[in-house]
């Protein structure tokens, strides 16, 4: 009986007092998924993107508008000929266990993303064929063959910084506990629960960091994440569907912030992936018919509450890579027909797999039924988005809906997906004249010169169509109206510089 | 027989159903399409990469040698590590079994506290309107979706009124008060459900021991009511409700999937779904495995309790 008197009072004690009694500013960020590893090395999640922002700084990052500036660099300079580039480090910055940065961090750190089995920077700065020390505050990369986007590649993953100490004593282990150079320290991470991070004290550029904890919680339905949101359970949340903005909008306790994205929305079609590639890699006709038949303003105004930007090009209309002389085309439905009985297919018919998500499954069906007035019969094929891309792979499948999150550099949108060996060229689309255009680009220092090579690049690929881009989303991101000083980016990634919590 | 010599007989079946568990989840994940592979690349796809990561997890040998391999290392305690975020699934199993644990704990005693007292109701009073009123709430726990009411008491609760919060979890050692108060609705969106289920059967065995001639007697000797229902007959119905309970405590222990996802509670049903659709096979296998051992277990503790209160139950004396 006593014993229950004093177990009682003490949790009624507990339950009255106030938490733990803290002037510490905590900004919740909430997550659309979970984060894989914490190691830029492996990472290949664009949620784990979000919170190396946090830990991680990189050795140049981007501005709103998409130009090259220092962070843990303060400058570049490319040699003649492009073989090698000379990067410049900035002095007094300390990793997170107080190692210090320097030029020796760095070729620890390009090396270990060159050599660690499963890495998924390689494909990212493989043209680096070495590192050498100039002195303590300078590197020389050497380079295999000239490579213009190493710069932009250094600005996400491939370019983050971890501390070599640390990741010798925790080899593979280092993806749990990440010891970087950036803002926030890591604390803890409770798996599906959140990732702590606490300022760093001796951060570079404490000076316009203004929050002393910073939490990312995944929640992965959106209905949930948007009332935490509006229970003030969170600060943020990123990639706010266009169907939540009205809610958003409503609540003058918030804000939402949008910005064009980086990437796309696109159906790549199988051309050359085994038996299935002869459907509608018989004749770009069919696939120039698909594409008029498919009235891209209509499906973002009644889809998406007109919120995205129609696209048909690797990168959008704001872009200075752009071509402006193929705009989106209108549609035309009776261009589309005449397409189609010339190439002796009056009336088509192909499988579109689609994921179970709901953006993309509407989007779909309005397609579908687009299409239908064009004589071609697409059918809806769902399937759960790891067997789907099993299958673009395996050459399973005739065209299916996906997207790219976009890279800063029109290299990292278009490369891979439409070079004869291109890693994510499901559609095994092979053009010896894009291959050389775009190689060409990949050397070519001049912006000038780049652009016009994009734009035969932008030609040659509305001519073939291996893949329709559809458009281009706007990343939307939902803040408290506590929150001053956020600026939104296209990449979606969410800065600490100058964020302020009141 | 004596208690020790009926556990011994249990136990004895635990070890072939852990083994038959393991098998069958292990080739149930290899009939999921796609390439586990291919799902850590996500949008990565350097063929280098997935390739390593192929021969680092064995997914290039056959399935029985992945099996062994796999089975080997369980029995040395090591359930490998989570292909997604590299930690180890012993660890993951660790960190997330208190927090289903105190879920499953705090659902089962809203459950108990509908459950039990709505059955007696319902079996005391039966076709009186209060009876009527028991059975429509214990069916609303039953049939309501525990996804829309656990979004609704969000947006009651947390969004309109902001007496709790909307989601998370903080561990009791952390800060009690925010721990619990957490808790709240994901345990009363569970708790409904089991107390719909505890009262039913609650009032089956009310019902019952109610027309028991051992009652009729008590009552023949003027034994109050209350005395009647509290002290003769619902300790005897509560005998088979302790079974069923200890059933139900094991499902909650599996892990609410849905409402874990709603809540954002890092247990096991999160852990687990969110396995399945990364392809996460160790993780997938560790929470089976583990969950089919509770499972188990308290499924004895059930039939120990019943051994325990029913003489009946341990043969000829």
């Amino acid at each position: 009986m006593r014993w229950t008197r004093i177990l009682t009072a003490y949790v009624v004690l507990v339950l009255l007092g106030a938490g733990a009694a803290s002037a510490q500013t905590v900004l919740r960020i909430g997550l659309n998924d979970d984060p894989d590893a914490l190691d830029p090395t492996i990472s290949r999640a664009y949620v784990g993107r979000l919170v190396f922002a946090a830990f991680c700084d990189k050795l140049f990052d981007v501005t709103p508008d998409l130009k090259i500036v220092p962070q843990l660099a303060t400058g570049y300079e490319w040699a003649a000929g492009g073989r090698s580039v000379v990067i410049r480090l900035r002095a007094g910055v300390k990793f997170h266990d107080g190692e210090p940065f320097n030029a020796e961090a760095v070729r620890f750190n390009i090396e270990r993303h060159l050599s660690t089995p499963g890495s998924f920077r390689k494909s990212e700065i493989g043209e680096i064929g070495s590192v050498d020390i100039v002195n303590d505050l300078t590197v020389r990369f050497t380079l295999a063959e000239p490579l213009v986007p190493l710069i932009a590649a250094l600005t996400d993953r491939s370019g983050m910084m971890v501390s070599p100490k640390a990741a010798r004593e925790l080899g593979d282990k280092f993806g749990t506990r990440p010891v970087c150079a950036g803002p926030f320290k890591f604390v803890e991470r409770v798996a599906q629960g959140k990732i702590v991070g606490e300022r760093f004290a001796d951060y570079w550029d404490k000076a316009n960091i203004h929050v002393d904890r910073v939490e990312f919680v995944p929640i992965t339905d959106s209905t949930a994440r948007l009332a935490n949101l509006r229970s003030g359970d969170l600060q943020m949340i990123e990639r706010v569907s266009p169907t939540d903005l009205a809610q958003l909008r409503s609540d003058s306790r918030l804000k939402v912030v949008g910005v064009a994205e980086l990437g796309y929305q696109m159906l790549p079609l199988n051309l050359n992936n085994g038996p299935r590639g002869k459907v509608l890699g018989a004749d770009p006709r069919i696939r120039q018919a698909i594409d008029l038949a498919i009235d891209r303003d209509t499906i973002i105004k009644t889809v998406f509450n007109n919120e995205y930007i129609p696209g048909n090009q690797f990168v959008s209309p704001a872009s200075p890579f752009y071509n402006a002389k193929f705009p989106v085309k209108r549609r035309d439905v009776a261009r589309a027909r005449q397409l189609l009985r010339e190439a002796g297919h009056p009336n088509f018919a192909f499988t579109l797999i689609v994921p179970p998500e709901r953006d993309r499954q509407e989007a779909s069906l309005v397609i579908q039924a687009m299409l239908a007035e064009a004589g071609i019969t697409m059918t809806i094929q769902t399937q759960e988005n790891v067997t789907m891309l099993s299958a673009g792979r395996k050459g399973d499948f005739e065209a299916y809906f996906t997207f790219w999150s976009g890279r800063p550099d029109p290299d990292g949108n278009v490369f891979t997906f439409t070079t004869c060996n291109g890693g994510q060229n499901d559609s095994k689309y092979c053009n010896a004249e894009l291959d050389a255009t775009l190689t060409k680009a990949r050397h070519e220092a001049d912006p000038a010169e780049r652009k016009k090579l994009y734009d035969q690049t932008t030609e040659i690929l509305l001519r073939d169509l291996p893949r329709l881009v559809l458009w281009h989303r706007r990343v939307f991101t939902g803040l408290s109206g506590k929150i001053q000083g956020f600026t939104p980016y296209p990449d979606g990634i969410i800065r600490f510089k100058g964020l302020k919590l009141s | 027989m004596t208690l020790p010599r009926y556990i011994a007989q249990r136990l004895v079946v635990l070890v072939p159903t852990l083994f038959f568990v393991s098998v069958l989840i292990f080739s149930l994940q290899q009939l999921l399409p796609g390439d586990a592979a291919l799902a850590l690349a996500g949008e990565e796809h350097d063929p280098v990469a997935v390739a390593a990561i192929r021969q680092k997890y064995h997914l290039d040998r056959p399935v029985p040698i992945q099996y062994g391999i796999w089975i080997g290392r369980v029995l040395r305690g090591d359930f490998g590590e989570s292909m997604r975020n590299k930690i180890p699934v012993s660890q993951l199993l660790a960190a997330k079994l208190p927090v289903t644990v105190e879920l499953a704990v705090c659902s089962m005693a809203i459950a108990l506290l509908i459950g039990i007292p709505a059955g007696v109701i319902a079996a005391v009073h039966q076709g009186r309107p209060i009876a009527v009123a028991a059975n429509v709430l214990a069916l609303s726990g039953l049939s309501v979706p525990h996804f829309w009411l656990g979004i609704m008491l969000i947006l009651l609760f947390a969004v309109q009124l902001g007496w709790l919060p909307a989601s998370g979890y903080v561990a009791p050692w952390e800060d009690l008060r925010r721990n619990l108060a957490a808790l709240v609705l994901p345990s009363f969106v569970l708790g409904t459900g089991v107390g719909g289920v505890m009262m039913r059967h609650t009032r089956g065995a009310m019902v019952e021991t109610l027309g028991a001639d051992y009652v009729r007697t008590a009552r023949a000797k003027s034994v109050t009511e209350r005395m009647v229902v509290l002290k003769h007959a619902l300790r005897n119905a509560l005998i088979p409700v302790v079974t069923l309970g200890a059933i139900e405590f094991g499902r909650l222990l599996s892990g609410a999937v849905l409402t874990e996802q709603i809540f954002a509670i890092p247990g096991f049903g999160k852990m687990l779904v969110d396995g399945v659709f990364n392809r996460d096979y160790a993780v997938v296998q560790g929470v089976v495995l583990v969950s089919a051992g509770l499972y188990v277990l308290l499924n004895l503790a059930g039939d120990v309790l019943a051994f325990l209160v029913n003489p009946r139950l341990r043969g000829p004396a």
